[in-house]
């Protein structure tokens, strides 16, 4: 067995068992941390693909960055977690018809799936070799000339997200006094300080 | 291919040393270290009274404001980086594509300036 398949095996079971981990976990935040963990082991099944930017942007984004949001979403929720799991033996059931009929769906989708000898041809024809372009090259030669349509709409939907989040969560708080810094500067002393001559035991 | 993985060969070797370093340490905690626990001494510590409640608490939205706006720009750079890789090969097509996209960020960059979404009160 070589490293490749030694890798494999190591982050395909990694990836498996964080991944139940994440649905069996009691606490949320636990939940969120194996998450990271499936991640990273996704992470390293791509590379093993051959796939390294989106290995690398699976490990840039999801788990900086989107993992970060799912804790936020986690300690924004304030939940009484023994209170959820009392509510969860009442919807088990339904949950479980609900996982046996996805699982059917899959077990028909993939047993009718029947593969074509020109599939394989038609897929070396579209990415070249590794050997021959690099991962990120090949697919920045793609993305910005013949996928220019997919990428503007990318690019406003990022901007739809950017508007939206600040639409519904900036709340501007009233009374409160902010440090001017500019208006400090500009005071003058002359204006702001008063000179009074107190003549003794008389006061102001 | 197997060119590709032996240059990600340190890399797995030095996941396998971190993940081998952190299961010794936190192992070496279980074996050596002496455990005498007690009622008070597992307690969450409070200055002089007893816990008044759980210490998770709900987070003011804007720190979600905050990671939301920095994914956003994160997603950005990604994009950026296959750009600047395969930046010989597109020519002045690919180089507008890239400044329209930038311009439609950089009008959200400015909404969000404007409306001092990146202040912190």
């Amino acid at each position: 067995m070589g490293f490749a398949a030694f890798a494999f095996y190591l982050f395909a079971i990694t990836a498996v068992v964080s991944g139940g981990l994440v649905v069996l976990s009691r606490n949320p935040v636990h939940s969120v941390l194996w998450l990271i963990l499936a991640f990273i082991s996704s992470a390293g099944l791509f590379i093993l693909l051959g796939a390294e930017f989106v290995a690398l942007l699976l490990v840039i984004v999801y788990v900086g960055a989107v993992a970060v949001l799912f804790l936020f979403v986690v300690m924004m929720l304030d939940v009484d977690f023994a209170e959820l799991r009392g509510e969860f033996s009442r919807y088990a059931p339904i949950g479980f018809l609900l996982g046996l009929v996805i699982l059917l769906q899959l077990g028909f989708a993939f047993g009718a799936w029947e593969v074509t000898e020109q599939a394989a041809a038609q897929r070396a024809a579209v990415t070249p070799a590794p050997e021959q372009v690099q991962n990120t090259v090949a697919l920045g030669q793609l993305i910005y000339t013949r996928y220019i349509f997919l990428f503007q709409a990318a690019g406003l939907v990022l901007f739809v997200a950017m508007v939206g989040a600040i639409v519904l969560t900036l709340r501007h708080r009233t009374n409160v006094k902010r440090q001017d810094i500019l208006a400090q500067m500009y005071r003058d002393p002359a204006a702001s300080v008063e000179l009074k001559d107190v003549k003794p035991g008389q006061g102001i | 291919m197997e060119e590709l993985l032996r240059e990600y060969l340190p890399i797995l070797v030095f996941l396998g040393l971190a993940i081998a370093l952190g299961l010794i340490l936190i192992l070496a905690a279980v074996v050596i270290a002496v455990r005498h626990p007690d009622a008070e001494k597992v307690s969450a510590y409070e200055c002089g009274f007893n816990a008044f409640d759980d210490a998770r608490m709900k987070f003011d939205v804007r720190f979600y404001l905050v990671s939301i706006l920095f994914i956003i720009f994160d997603l950005e750079v990604a994009f950026l980086f296959p750009w600047a890789a395969s930046f010989q090969y597109q020519g002045l097509f690919g180089f507008w594509s890239m400044v329209a996209f930038l311009g439609v960020l950089t009008v959200g960059f400015a909404y969000e300036w404007k409306k001092g979404a990146l202040e912190w009160e």
